[in-house]
């Protein structure tokens, strides 16, 4: 993303509207400038502001006028009013940046927009997480704080180390060189997003050695972690095995997202093929 | 996507709080699911939802472009469902959101009937899901928790601004506009309602609750964290 200097009048809005704080008005020139190391692509400013098209030398004149007259301009906070954002023309590995940040971009990997995985909430027509089974999505950076790809990595390689399987069909999967080890190609090491989610299943009876192990990971990354944990229910709609793990493990349970089993398999060509399919693919 | 599993707050604060979604899966039911689509959030409507979107176009109160100056002293705050709905020209997650269980719980039962084919989640309380479906009468399939945050937590806002920026999972809402607002309506620059909606035009899918955060600003106003 960049900012028209010829467009901006320093109005201040677009500072506060980046998640993550990369925006600032800078004193010499006197125009709102992006730290480029520290922003994420994710279009926050540029999809999410409203725009004007006043005449920029006008508007720095009146602002000026007030300023000098100590008269506080106080106009709508979530309005560029000279339209100054322009997406700049990204090139690999800064694409990743997007990919994973900006919720409208899809993932070409996966065809998801967002964090570019379906995980438990297409369970009913995926099967990825079957009985006996628990599914752990690992989500970096988020809220608000964002990660540097090198971070995660070290997760990656605690969990192959630990012989977990990644989900396949997951953006994150797709950017290891090899999955055995964990390892993210080296290109996209220096890219920041704004989160990222690393998605693996076990056994049921791992539960706990994966939730202290991502326990003991995270205390080692430079950001926040959020950790959702899927399962199946049994046929009367309850879930006794993983909750009770989870409070043991001092969890408090708050907030679930529950996928009530109404999705089937509608498309032509799939209707036709058994509902097996390959969903992870295995470290060592 | 999980952008609305990690909402922050305690589970009886989500009181007001209940997302329902359809989702497509890609190669699976993908074919021909935008009139599903379009139709699950037709019967939303009657249920009086506080908020519907789409990943791709955005929720019911969006961001313009090309206004002119009258916008910073009259502007249209009123959502467009509408636009929402013969917007949606691809397959993406749907979101309807509701303030009260018994409309989310009656929306599920009508969306059961439906049989639209379509994977369909309740976010929410553990609880407050669990209601729905026994609303519904139909039982749960899957269940993901939320476990919250951990790691460098110390980098994170303070409360009232996570509870508010959490509301958009997508992280478009930002914690400084969040702070920022709730600064602006103790001050009396804004109400709250008018900074519901500044918030409410950042969020990308149409998850965030202007209910809910209409109350967490009301209640932020007389609270200093």
């Amino acid at each position: 993303m960049k900012i028209n200097p010829d467009k901006c009048v320093a109005c201040g809005n677009c500072t506060y509207v980046c998640p993550m704080g990369a925006i600032y008005v800078d004193p010499v020139i006197k125009r709102a400038t992006i730290d480029r190391d520290e922003c994420v692509e994710c279009y926050a400013c540029f999809n999410g502001l409203s725009t004007e098209n006043l005449n920029p030398p006008l508007v720095r004149m009146v602002r000026k006028i007030l300023q000098w007259g100590r008269v506080r301009f106080d106009p709508e906070p979530d309005i560029c009013p000279t339209a100054a954002f322009e997406p700049d023309e990204l090139v690999w590995p800064r694409t990743v940046r997007r990919a994973f940040s900006d919720p409208r971009a899809t993932h070409e990997s996966t065809g998801v927009q967002g964090r570019g995985t379906e995980e438990v909430k297409t369970n009913d027509v995926t099967g990825r997480v079957k009985e006996g089974e628990v599914g752990f999505t690992i989500e970096f950076g988020r809220p608000g704080v964002g990660v540097w790809l090198r971070d995660i990595q070290e997760m990656t390689w605690a969990l192959a180390k630990a012989g977990v399987a990644f989900e396949k069909k997951n953006p994150f999967t797709l950017l290891m060189t090899d999955v055995a080890t964990g390892t993210i190609r080296e290109d996209v090491l220096g890219e920041k997003v704004l989160s990222a989610i690393v998605e693996i299943k076990v056994d049921v009876a791992r539960t706990e050695e994966i939730v202290r192990l991502v326990h003991d990971v995270e205390q080692r990354v430079d950001t926040v972690v959020s950790l959702g944990v899927g399962t199946r229910c049994d046929a009367n709609g309850e879930e006794h095995i993983v909750a009770p793990i989870l409070e043991r493990l001092g969890y408090k349970l708050e907030r679930a997202k529950t996928n009530v089993g109404l999705g089937r398999i509608t498309n032509p060509e799939m209707s036709a093929k058994p509902a097996v399919e390959e969903h992870e693919v295995a470290a060592r | 996507m999980t952008n609305t599993l990690h909402r922050f707050g305690a589970a009886e604060t989500f009181d007001d709080d209940f997302i329902v979604f359809a989702s497509p899966s890609t190669g699976r039911n993908d074919v021909g699911s935008i009139p599903k689509l379009k139709k699950f959030l037709e019967m939303a409507l009657p249920y009086n939802p506080v908020n519907i979107g789409d990943p791709v176009h955005g929720g019911a109160v969006r961001p313009k472009r090309g206004l002119n100056t009258s916008a910073n002293w009259k502007r249209d705050a009123r959502p467009d469902f509408r636009a929402v709905i013969d917007g949606i020209n691809e397959p993406a997650s749907v979101v309807a959101i509701f303030d009260n269980a018994k409309a989310a719980g009656e929306f599920l039962a009508e969306v059961v009937e439906a049989d639209l084919g379509l994977s369909v989640n309740i976010s929410a309380s553990v609880e407050g899901a669990q209601q729905c479906c026994k609303m519904a009468g139909i039982p749960r399939h899957s269940v993901g928790y939320s476990l919250g945050f951990e790691g460098k937590t110390e980098k994170l806002p303070n409360t009232q601004v996570l509870t508010l920026s959490t509301m958009c999972g997508h992280g478009m809402i930002s914690a400084s506009l969040a702070k920022k607002m709730i600064d602006w309506v103790k001050e009396g620059r804004r109400t709250p309602e008018e900074a519901v909606t500044y918030l409410t035009r950042f969020c990308s899918c149409g998850v965030f609750n202007p209910h809910r955060a209409k109350h967490i600003l009301e209640e932020a106003r007389s609270r200093m964290e």
